[in-house]
């Protein structure tokens, strides 16, 4: 599904003037949000940035009809509220854009639930890798080697494998993103839009704030990261597992850009000795050992 | 329960039925936070010679204050104008431009001239 970016609609999901930091990965992943779904989606904020950017009373910074939720609560508000307009016959698409700690931590049981249950939402994890909103505190999707407030010394453990988890509750779709590419997410949107069911986006969202990098770097540093191999493009269809370009490029390591490239540009990985560097590539490795099994297993290699 | 004519020009108070309560509501607007031009330190400034209009800047303008005009430029391509209101200056639109046609300038030089002009706005 090939997206012509002249022809997306003009009319603003993100208002001017709303309360984001500048250079904010999240209103512009919104903005991608409303340009695919238009007027239909209806959202569900659990805390986060997200809750915050949208300003003060009595005006708010997106233009989509919002609910505000707790953290522990976004997917099973989504499922109700999905079900309720339904009943009541409105032609809506419930979208809940929870950050990674809403994801991956707090708001794990009720998205393995609505997942499990199959309720007919779209599930966006926003994953900027940390808690931004509170002061970047380490999270499940922190990677491993990132300082922040609470792993001064950069975090030991490695990333929670969000996307393949889902895809684990065999949902009917699972694709990864990246706010560096809006044409592959929205395009991404427009298909799990079309198909009815549990739907889950992964977001890769750098964050100005709390990666340590120039503001105007966001959507450099996000594409640095899928070309560096650091973050993979692909989507699960009814547990068919696609890689989707760039991604489908870089199979051969040889085709990657060096990862210090994508990691000297980010404060938050300054401190890294070589062996830490040796063990995220090892990371990297392993992530793209697990795609090109399933591919290998699939036939499609 | 009605909502009273200051409450209405205000735009903020919506009545919820049954029941009639009167309930505070956000409705969308620019400006959520003020005029966040105030925020920049950098601003972005179009070289409109150079510009192809790709519409990158527009696409991935975080704060969605660029709006393309078309067939506006002078090769006829249309062009971005950025809403210096609202720019916080981060700098995205000028780091995705694949012409450089925009150059981030010290927001101390425009400052010093609006204030010349008795513009206020320093």
């Amino acid at each position: 599904m090939a997206v012509n970016i002249k022809k997306l609609p003009k009319k603003p999901y993100v208002i001017p003037g709303h309360a984001a930091c500048p250079g904010c990965p999240e209103s512009m992943g919104f903005k991608y949000l409303g340009m695919a779904l238009g007027d239909k989606a209806v959202v569900v904020i659990p805390a986060g940035c997200s809750s915050v950017i949208q300003g003060l009373w009595p005006r708010q910074g997106f233009g989509l009809p919002i609910l505000n939720i707790v953290f522990a609560a976004a997917a099973s508000t989504a499922s109700g509220l999905a079900r309720a307009l339904k009943r009541r016959g409105v032609d809506a698409q419930v979208v809940v854009w929870a950050g990674d700690g809403g994801t991956a931590d707090i708001g794990f049981q009720a998205l393995s639930a609505a997942a499990e249950r199959g309720e007919d939402i779209i599930y966006i994890c926003v994953d900027n890798e940390a808690y931004m909103n509170t002061g970047i505190q380490r999270s499940g999707l922190t990677p491993y080697g990132a300082w922040t407030t609470t792993t001064h010394t950069g975090k030991k453990q490695f990333k929670k494998p969000m996307p393949q988890i889902v895809a684990a509750h065999r949902v009917p779709y699972v694709a990864t993103a990246s706010v560096g590419y809006p044409w592959d997410f929205i395009a991404k949107l427009k298909k799990a839009a079309s198909i009815r069911g549990f739907k889950y986006i992964h977001l890769h969202a750098p964050c100005p704030v709390g990666w340590r990098f120039d503001p105007s770097l966001t959507a450099k540093i996000a594409q640095l990261a899928v070309e560096t191999g650091a973050w993979i493009l692909y989507e699960y269809e009814n547990g068919k597992l696609r890689l989707n370009p760039p991604s489908n490029r870089l199979i051969d390591p040889k085709k990657r850009k060096p990862i210090e490239e994508y990691l000297k540009l980010q404060g938050r990985f300054r401190h890294l000795k070589p062996e830490d560097i040796e063990m995220i590539k090892k990371e990297i490795e392993t992530n793209w050992e697990d795609i090109i099994r399933a591919l290998k297993i699939q036939g499609d290699l | 329960m009605a909502v009273s004519e200051s409450e209405q020009r205000r735009g903020v108070v919506a009545v919820i039925e049954p029941g009639g309560h009167k309930l505070p509501l956000s409705m969308a607007g620019p400006g959520a936070m003020g005029k966040t031009g105030y925020w920049r330190t950098q601003r972005p400034v179009v070289n409109y010679e150079r510009c192809t209009g790709c519409y990158l800047c527009w696409l991935y303008c975080p704060d969605n204050v660029i709006e393309m005009v078309p067939g506006k430029g002078p090769r006829g391509q249309d062009i971005p104008v950025i809403d210096y209101d609202y720019c916080k200056g981060c700098g995205v639109c000028a780091a995705v431009c694949p012409v450089k046609a925009i150059d981030m300038v010290d927001e101390s030089k425009f400052l010093a001239k609006e204030k010349e002009e008795g513009d206020g706005n320093a």
